[in-house]
């Protein structure tokens, strides 16, 4: 009762006008939790109780985002506790340049999700799942906001857990399929593996403080206690984020969830995997070295097998997935760059490393959403994610085509769209690195540059792979019935998703000042911070001049073209083949042949071959297959094998409450006796 | 009044000199085999011939497949801004222009490949998954040379990266030197498609990673694919020059003599090149690659010391 107390109320209604932008994100944020839940209150096939949905996801994002405007205006953090009867912690959060630049991607891009699902999974077609999706979708938002403003621990781990099932129910939204049940299953082991290493580092946090408070610890901690909370740390927020060796669980959830909620949960979620190893490393004292080119080796790692994975892959989806934990990988070498730069005291790899890995999360959050939408409304058009059966679709649906390309470009960090920027920023730091003052630290920072090369070139041979396959050429099946460009509600989140990728890429220099700030939470007091470079303009003028080249050329080129053309429409001459099929095209798998011969060691891929025995033989099929190493060759076995070795413990372990309060009252009895005899 | 003579000189020589290297390339083969060959100039003769033809345009194909020579074009123009001719400045350069440079070879590939991929033909999906498989060895040996450079001279724009071989002292520097100058060949020979990686000469769809992935352009966008192959060339063989032959003359003058000399000898050295190897097996092209990155890293693994 005493919540609603007048005094409270007038204290809150105080609070709101006072300008903290915190009552307006917390507004949001309880507004995004809550804002499926009318639609419950309608029939499960009710679009209007989607619709009420949709509206109200959208009034919480434009609430949120006047919240962080000032907050990002304020230029200050902000905070607020508020103590409450649970046996730990405290609700307090609060908002800071970090929190800002990862709360931007979590109030778009669910809002635009949420309008693409009116077209994509429209209620009335979807009478099973169609309300529970409404639901966990806002929960999702509504507990990652809070992930980003908590700055309790204990809150920490209870909006993080929030977070996680309502993703393992916004991924099983269509549990009929046993394939989707079972990657549910595998991201809820999964989440919870790295929600335990996450309750270890906090219970080590509190004993090193006293309190649950995520403040900056001592620097005089003994080195292996470091050494651990950083493992603690990147493990356990690295499960969420999808990194290499601990991705299991993404490339299934992912393929099987739909569109909308793929594209938050790899467009945003993972991001939340990297906010914790962002704010954990902060309040850590500067880091060995060593630790610095662990981190860049781990991002590599993630970068090159991610994409070389992604290479082998023919479900539209999964490849989406796998270049997913590509980019978390290269995020997560712009972050190993700062980590290097706070153990050399070297304000311009901070400065380079983490605002790059920043401006990456953005990048990625806006064109990776951009693809796994454009990727529903493909699959809406042919009821397929294999890339094999598809083809020839930029004739058929040339928006959705457009569109794709430029989320193609952009993912493969070319110039002129956003996904260079970042990448560009880490570059100069690991150029800048190479100069004698970073010590014994610049071969890492130099290998770590050659890689990200390599990521890039591989990059590029994925999404050609994956744009020639799906949109150019001839339609590899003929049964198909016309497919077309999906409905308005689906185009213009993906048209809005599309401008952020060219607004970004075209004048990055106006995110520059809240990197900066986020960079400067970063940097040790006493070192003199290091501006973002001016040459953010440049690269600003070379993509706005490139552009203009470009499509100045093309504007003379076009016309030019189509009063040369040859009169009649001929079909591709490819050396004088008389009769062309679709068939003979390069499919995916053909094309990134080569490419998965080079990795196979690593990657595995299985391969069905046939042979002839008889004289007459029967039909025979070839079938090729990459399958995810970790998982299933190493993860999925081991767990087998445990499976088959503990049924020896069933002598223990009978499953009657009775004999386990038996263990209890002999285990109790046994602790006495050893206290009072022993002791 | 010097800085736009320069900008006109670099300009000039970027957009007419091009042509001239397939040229050379071509007459240093016809020599070596005892032909007379086509005259220095043809590739001038074949692209004002194209730029007068018709085009013919597939069924299959959609707006990229006229987009990629523009693009392609447009990217590594603005790319040849960025080197340095011989010891002049260059055009365009800032702070990180380096990897700009090679991204904008990145993006014409991009676009390159997927007008191969437009045509939905078999040969040429062939040549663009060749295209992009072999990008991915030659692109990290690339930058292994930019950091040899960048670790020797500090510097993280183009022109003064390159430029660090004319002052770099040779006691300490040789070593490095010579492993990148052979892994910048090989890159120069690879991403040109030149022999040993391709064969620009034959028809043989099998062999061809270039030739195959333009097989259907005509007309003036054959010429454009041409021309902007051309420049390709001459950029790359002008970034080569500077670790091969950091040379200065003492006046400008003749600092623009001798680029003028140094570029076709690039050429001749492809031409010999060309007439003393045979076409490697595809299989066999990514150990070449592969030895390029080795070159140009341990050239950086000289450099831990």
């Amino acid at each position: 009762m005493n919540l609603f107390s007048l005094h409270r109320l007038a204290f809150l209604l105080k609070l709101c006008f006072s300008g903290n932008p915190l009552v307006l994100l917390t507004a949001a944020g309880l507004l995004l939790l809550a804002s499926g839940i009318p639609a419950c209150f309608f029939g499960r096939t009710s679009n209007t109780g989607q619709r009420i949905t949709v509206l109200l996801m959208a009034l919480g994002s434009a609430i949120g985002l006047t919240g962080w405007f000032r907050a990002v205006a304020a230029a200050q953090p902000f905070f607020w506790t508020h103590a409450w009867s649970l046996p730990w912690g405290a609700f307090s959060i609060g908002v800071d340049a970090l929190s800002a630049v990862f709360l931007l991607p979590i109030l778009l891009i669910p809002a635009l999700g949420s309008f693409y699902g009116l077209g994509y999974h429209p209620q009335s077609r979807h009478p099973q799942s169609g309300r529970g999706l409404g639901l966990f979708y806002g929960m999702l938002a509504g507990a990652m906001l809070f992930v980003v403003l908590a700055r309790d621990s204990i809150l920490l781990l209870m909006v993080w857990e929030l977070m996680a099932v309502s993703a393992f129910f916004l991924a099983t939204t269509d549990h009929d399929d046993p394939e989707v049940r079972r990657s549910g299953w595998i991201y809820l082991v999964a989440t919870h593996t790295g929600t335990l290493c996450l309750m270890a580092l906090f219970v080590l946090l509190h004993h090193i403080q006293g309190s649950f408070d995520l403040v900056a610890l001592p620097t005089n901690l003994p080195p292996p206690l470091l050494t651990t909370l950083v493992a603690l740390t990147v493990i356990g927020f690295g499960f969420k984020a999808g990194l290499m060796p601990l991705h299991l669980w993404l490339p299934g959830a992912h393929a099987n969830a739909p569109s909308h909620v793929s594209a938050v949960m790899s467009g945003v979620m993972l991001k939340m995997g990297v906010y914790g190893i962002v704010r954990l490393l902060i309040l850590l004292p500067p880091l060995p070295i060593r630790d610095g080119a662990v981190l860049l080796a781990l991002g590599a790692l993630s970068g090159i097998l991610g994409m070389a994975f992604a290479l082998g892959q023919k479900d539209l989806k999964r490849l989406l997935a796998y270049s997913s934990i590509e980019n978390i990988g290269i995020i997560l070498m712009g972050i190993g760059l700062a980590t290097l730069g706070r153990s050399l005291h070297r304000a311009d790899l901070i400065a380079l490393g983490l605002g790059g890995a920043l401006f990456h999360v953005w990048s990625h959050s806006l064109f990776k959403s951009l693809l796994f939408m454009n990727a529903g409304g493909l699959i809406h058009a042919l009821h397929t994610r294999n890339i094999n059966q598809m083809g020839g679709l930029a004739k058929r649906m040339p928006r959705s085509a457009s569109l794709f390309a430029l989320g193609c470009i952009a993912i493969c960090g070319l110039p002129p769209l956003n996904g260079f920027v970042g990448e560009w920023l880490m570059y100069l730091g690991f150029f800048r690195s190479m100069d004698a003052a970073s010590g014994p630290a610049w071969p890492a920072a130099g290998l770590a540059a050659a890689a990200l090369t390599m990521i890039g070139a591989l990059a590029l041979a994925c999404f050609v792979k994956l744009y020639g396959t799906v949109f150019l050429g001839l339609p590899r099946e003929t049964n198909q019935q016309a497919p077309h460009d999906p409905a308005p509600t689906m185009l213009i989140p993906m048209a809005l998703a599309a401008a952020g990728c060219l607004f970004l890429g075209f004048f990055p220099q106006t995110v520059q000042s809240l990197l900066q700030q986020a960079v400067l939470l970063w940097t040790p007091t006493g070192l003199q911070p290091f501006p973002l470079p001016d040459s953010l303009i440049w690269i600003s003028r070379l993509a706005l001049g490139l552009t203009g080249v470009i499509l100045a050329a093309c504007a003379l080129v076009f016309p030019l073209m189509r009063r040369r053309a040859a009169p009649q429409p001929m079909p591709t001459w490819s050396c004088g083949y008389a009769r062309p099929t679709p068939r003979m095209q390069y499919t995916s798998t053909g094309f990134a042949q080569m490419l998965v011969a080079l990795f196979t060691h690593l990657i595995t891929p299985r391969i069905r071959l046939f042979s002839i025995k008889q004289p007459f033989p029967k039909t025979e099929s070839f079938e090729t297959d990459v399958p995810d190493t970790m998982l299933d060759r190493i993860v999925l076995p081991f767990f087998r094998l445990t499976a088959r070795a503990f049924p020896t413990l069933r002598l223990l372990q009978q499953g009657r409450i009775q004999v386990y309060l038996l263990y209890i009252l002999l285990m109790v009895t046994g602790l006495l006796c050893w206290v009072d005899f022993f002791k | 009044m010097n800085t736009a003579l320069l900008i006109l000189f670099h300009l000039a020589l970027l957009l007419a000199m091009p042509p001239l290297l397939p040229g050379i390339i071509n007459k240093i083969k016809a020599r070596a085999a005892g032909r007379k060959g086509p005259p220095v100039l043809q590739l001038y003769y074949d692209l004002f011939k194209l730029a007068r033809k018709q085009v013919v345009l597939s069924q299959t194909t959609t707006w990229i497949f006229i987009a990629a020579p523009v693009v392609t074009l447009a990217a590594l123009l603005i790319a040849g801004l960025m080197v340095p001719f011989g010891s002049f400045p260059a055009p365009l350069s800032f702070t990180g222009d380096l990897i700009l440079f090679a991204y904008l070879l990145a993006l014409g590939r991009f676009f390159t490949t997927s007008a191969a991929l437009d045509t939905g033909s078999a040969f040429e999906g062939m040549g663009a998954a060749r295209e992009v498989t072999f990008a991915c060895l030659s692109e990290p040996a690339l930058f292994f040379a930019l950091l040899v450079l960048a670790k020797m001279s500090g510097a993280l724009v183009l022109a003064d990266l390159l430029h660090a071989p004319l002052t770099a002292s040779w006691q300490t520097a040789a070593a490095p030197m010579v492993l990148v100058a052979v892994g910048l060949f090989i890159i120069l020979l690879a991403e040109n498609c030149r022999i040993p990686v391709d064969d620009p000469n034959t028809h043989l769809e099998l062999t061809m990673i270039h030739e195959v992935m333009v097989l259907d352009h005509s007309g003036p966008l054959l010429g454009l694919i041409l021309y902007g192959a051309s420049i390709k060339l001459f950029i790359l063989s002008a970034l080569f020059l500077h670790i091969a032959a950091p040379f200065q003359a003492a006046t400008p003058l003749g600092n623009a003599l001798l680029f003028l000399i140094e570029i076709p000898l690039t050429a001749v050295a492809v031409g010999l090149v060309e007439s003393v190897m045979a076409r490697l097996q595809m299989r066999h092209v990514p150990y070449l690659l592969i030895a390029a990155i080795l070159f140009c890293g341990f050239g950086f693994i000289l450099l831990v010391r």
